[in-house]
């Protein structure tokens, strides 16, 4: 982006340029800022007294307090296999390493209504596995299992996508110098890997962390909508709008947005970070 | 060489591929054992449950008029609202890249929102906003357009979610774009408009075109954000997500089953498309 | 230390990247792997290092089998061809990697870790970077750091996977020096992978040339040079100038050209003499022995010697001949482009078509 502006560049013409980019805020204007704008204005539209009687209702903090116990369970399990995943299929060559990598991105592609039914059809009570655990007084569908289990399937691409394409990028030759100087497996991962690849780990983690907590289809499938108990946060925000209080709903809906926002924020401090680190240092001294 | 290993290795087959790199064992455990569970043990729910069906009450489940209108409805929203990213994609992509103007590094995060906001949020922000009453909508009616509760509100709602698909497989390519290229057709005599049609278009739209697709598949499975300004009325404006949703609660799960294997077999012949896509056009790029 | 290789395989899936090495080199030389991209050195010297495993065969370090020696414990210095420094530690952090990570009983107390840093960075003579990260290093730098991390080990081989491949001209020739000369102090034995003749040959004490997965030759960088065993190696190593035709009756001609063979030649067929550039000379004339009417094309007089490009008259070559003269001969001579001239040949190498070795020809008698 920073490339010496040339003149013979296209659409270079202030009034081409003016209007391209009169165009494209307007845009981001309507699509994007005047929505966020209306969560939160609709969340205060009743004053803050009820803003805050929203919040600390009963049923709110039970669906915050399931929401995070989610994200709490999904995102360390998916950043470890996010990391072993990418791990394997960046630095082995083995047949079937393309389908795996394939594999990986169905939750992707799968309607997450799909995914609660697949969920529910398994270990629902008519599931072959759920009829042998329901034997076994089990319930995992319409309880927080259950919800864990499909949000873990939503959210399980989200750290080895981000991984894959940097690891593959870096190679293998940091780590092949460090095994031949002597490095165990873990000390090769704490040293080498990990400060090489953290920031997009971390990323990984906030993008699993924002779907975790934010997803919808797939777990209003398998929840069961429980007041109190089975309900996640954004359940929360729908059962809240079908009563008619759009205040209540928008209440927890910018809770929600508050966290799209800080996943934001993290993003572009990352990528603020690798610009920077990507800048070409000045031949100081360079001489021998 | 603390170690004498004479003797121990014969002179002819060593154990092939043992590792330099260690943790093959291990991830590869990991990966297939999380990929199973996760991913594929829930399929056979599906599978088990469909098969219990003949093929006549199949073929009747899935061609009911109200599921056949249902995809209809589904695939033209879906179309429609990848296109139109397609265009507004293309256009954010451009400014972004080529323009330098005040406050571009906040647009350039806010692209990234519509990933971030869970999308029941999303669903009752649109919702307001189109309503008769609200900031968009009051406009809207006046000029005879009504959105909620019309299939254009589906179209909205799923242009909404996936916005940033577009944008972000664009903007990398337009990055990376050679001046050199343009230098050379524009220094030809060629006009901006044909520098753009002739020269960038065809080394772009690879990318949009996969950006274009992932959008629609997308938008296939869009669930949370389309339920709150669809109106869901039976034929007119109710997706096949919905549908599925719908038979489940009445718990009808043989004819959830059968629909959800239709969205479930598209969506993967659609990710299976895309991934052949963009391996060729890589190949294309990379000459390998 | 010595390393041997017997019998070593390697492939790729279908690809045989090695057919059968077996080599062996003597401890405390500098030895260079040279051949063409797609040759295999490099993965013979990863074999060597570990990093590959060999299919069949075995390799031994100073008599002993370490084919089943994991990487980790065969102790040998590898420097990468692209340095592979870690991007995130610096300069000193890098070169104590591999002593840090030694287990606890071996591992030396962080003082003395320091002081062998220290000692390091002197020897590479880059002191004062010590606390630089590699982004920050010109690619000479770099190359330096990422030795004296592979020396911090103490390692009794040393192994350099293309060493100055990314380097540009000047630094290359000052670090080949300094190499050599590190070599020299040290005595450990080294291996290093090369594509560039000029550097395998005056930086090795011995000369490993591959092709296709195979060994061609082994020897010591003038025998290389002076008694090619193969087409492959006569074509790799320099330049050289080839005269195809028909030898009948003790004469070799193509065209108008045609060279006379010594005494002693008594075969006949389609047959190739090979010719250095320096085993050729030009005359205004042709000589007794031979009639090789040539046209110079171009006249190059950086260097040593001054280098004529000529073409043949009245014949056909594959590729233009290349002769050296001296600078004294061409100031009293003073060809120009354009002018004729004819080749007299001295010394030459003689191919038949299916023969892989030459035999050596010699016209000068003395």
């Amino acid at each position: 982006m920073s490339r010496t502006q040339s003149t013979l560049r296209i659409g270079d013409q202030p009034w081409v340029k003016w209007s391209l980019i009169g165009l494209a805020l307007t845009l981001t204007l309507l699509l994007l800022v005047i929505p966020l704008v209306l969560i939160f204005a609709q969340a205060f539209s009743a004053g803050p007294g009820s803003l805050w009687s929203n919040l600390t209702d009963t049923y709110t903090l039970a669906a915050i307090g399931l929401t995070l116990f989610v994200a709490a369970l999904t995102v360390p399990l998916n950043l470890v296999f996010g990391v072993f995943l990418a791990w394997l299929v960046t630095r082995f060559e083995f047949p079937g390493r393309k389908v795996l990598i394939t594999l990986i991105d169905i939750p992707f592609a799968v309607s997450p209504v799909v995914a609660g039914l697949l969920y529910l059809l398994l270990y629902g009570s008519n599931g072959w596995l759920g009829g042998w655990l329901a034997d076994k007084d089990i319930q995992l569908m319409f309880a927080w299992p259950g919800i864990v289990m499909v949000t873990v399937f939503v959210t399980c691409p989200f750290v080895a996508r981000e991984l894959i394409p940097l690891m593959q990028q870096q190679g293998r030759d940091e780590e092949e110098a460090a095994v031949v100087l002597g490095a165990s497996g873990w000390q090769l991962f704490r040293k080498v890997t990990l400060p090489n690849i953290q920031w997009a780990l971390l990323y990984g983690v906030v993008l699993t962390n924002a779907r975790a907590v934010g997803e919808f289809g797939a777990v209003s499938v398998v929840s069961g909508n429980i007041r109190g108990e089975t309900n996640t946060l954004p359940l929360h925000v729908e059962l809240l709008y079908q009563d008619y209080n759009v205040a209540g709903a928008f209440t927890s809906a910018s809770l929600l947005a508050c966290i799209a926002l800080l996943t934001l924020l993290v993003k572009s401090f990352i990528e603020w970070r690798q610009a920077r680190q990507r800048m070409p240092v000045s031949d100081q001294s360079d001489s021998i | 060489m603390s170690r004498n290993l004479v003797g121990f290795a014969s002179a002819s087959q060593n154990k092939p591929g043992k590792r330099v790199l260690p943790g093959f064992a291990l991830s590869l455990g990991i990966s297939l054992l999380f990929i199973g569970l996760i991913l594929l043990l829930p399929l056979t729910g599906l599978i088990m449950q469909t098969s219990g069906m003949s093929l006549a009450e199949y073929w009747a489940v899935i061609t009911d008029e109200r599921v056949v209108s249902s995809y209809k409805v589904t695939l033209w929203a879906a179309a429609i609202a990848s296109l139109f990213n397609g265009v507004v994609g293309l256009l954010l992509a451009w400014v972004l890249v080529r323009y330098e103007f005040w406050g571009k590094p906040l647009v350039d995060a806010l692209m990234d929102l519509p990933f971030a906001l869970p999308t029941a949020v999303a669903g009752i922000t649109l919702a307001a906003l189109f309503s008769e009453g609200g900031w968009y909508g009051q406009f809207l009616t006046a000029l005879g357009i009504k959105v909620a509760f019309t299939p254009l509100g589906i179209v909205v709602a799923m242009s909404f979610t996936s916005l940033p698909f577009v944008v972000r497989t664009v903007q990398p390519v337009l990055e990376d774009l050679a001046p050199e290229d343009e230098e050379a057709a524009v220094s030809m005599g060629a006009g901006d408009w044909t520098v753009f049609r002739r020269i960038l278009f065809p080394a772009l739209w690879p990318a949009l075109m996969s950006g274009v697709a992932l959008s629609f598949t997308r938008s296939l499975g869009e669930f949370g954000a389309v339920i709150f300004i669809a109106g869901n009325m039976p034929y007119v404006s109710e997706i096949t997500s919905l549908m599925i949703f719908v038979r489940l609660q009445e718990y009808d799960y043989a004819a959830a089953s059968a629909i959800a294997s239709v969205v479930l077999m598209a969506s993967l012949v659609l990710l299976l498309a895309i991934n052949l896509w963009q391996a060729r056009y890589l190949r294309r790029l990379h000459g390998r | 230390m010595s390393i041997s290789l017997e019998g070593v395989n390697k492939h790729f899936g279908q690809f045989q990247a090695l057919k059968d090495i077996s080599l062996d080199i003597p401890d405390g030389q500098l030895t260079g792997l040279l051949g063409p991209s797609g040759s295999g050195k490099t993965t013979l010297l990863r074999i060597i290092a570990g990093l590959e495993s060999a299919e069949h065969g075995r390799i031994l370090f100073h008599g002993k089998d370490v084919t089943r020696l994991h990487v980790r414990e065969r102790r040998v210095g590898f420097v990468f061809q692209h340095y592979a420094l870690f991007r995130h530690m610096t300069v000193a952090q890098n070169i104590a990697f591999g002593l840090e990570v030694l287990p606890r009983a071996q591992r030396p107390p962080a003082a003395e870790i320091r002081r062998q840093v220290a000692d390091l960075l002197e020897m590479v003579q880059l002191g004062h970077l010590s606390s630089r990260y590699p982004a920050q290093l010109s690619g000479g730098q770099k190359q330096r750091i990422a030795l004296a991390r592979a020396l911090a080990m103490k390692p009794e081989i040393l192994l350099l996977d293309e060493p100055f491949g990314a380097l540009d001209a000047k630094v290359r020739k000052d670090l080949r020096r300094w190499l050599r000369a590190l070599h020299d102090e040290l005595h450990f034995t080294s291996v290093f992978v090369t594509h560039d003749q000029e550097e395998a040959l005056e930086l090795s004490d011995r000369v490993v040339v591959m092709s296709a997965g195979k060994i061609e030759q082994v020897g010591g960088p003038q025998a290389l040079y002076a008694e090619p065993e193969s087409r492959f190696v006569f074509d790799f190593l320099g330049h050289v100038n080839v005269l195809g035709g028909s030898l009948e009756q003790q004469r070799l001609s193509q065209g108008d050209a045609w060279v006379q063979m010594p005494e002693g030649v008594d075969c006949a067929g389609e047959m190739q003499l090979y010719l250095r550039p320096h085993e050729v000379r030009l005359q205004n004339c042709p000589a007794l022995h031979a009639h090789l009417p040539l046209r110079i094309e171009s006249i190059s007089l950086i260097g040593a010697e001054v280098r004529l490009e000529l073409t043949p008259c009245g014949w056909d070559a594959q590729e233009p001949w290349e002769v050296g003269i001296s600078h004294v001969e061409f100031n009293r001579w003073q060809p120009q482009r354009g002018d004729r001239c004819y080749a007299v040949p001295d010394v030459g190498h003689l191919f038949g078509i299916e023969q892989t070795r030459p035999r050596t020809l010699n016209w000068v008698e003395d």
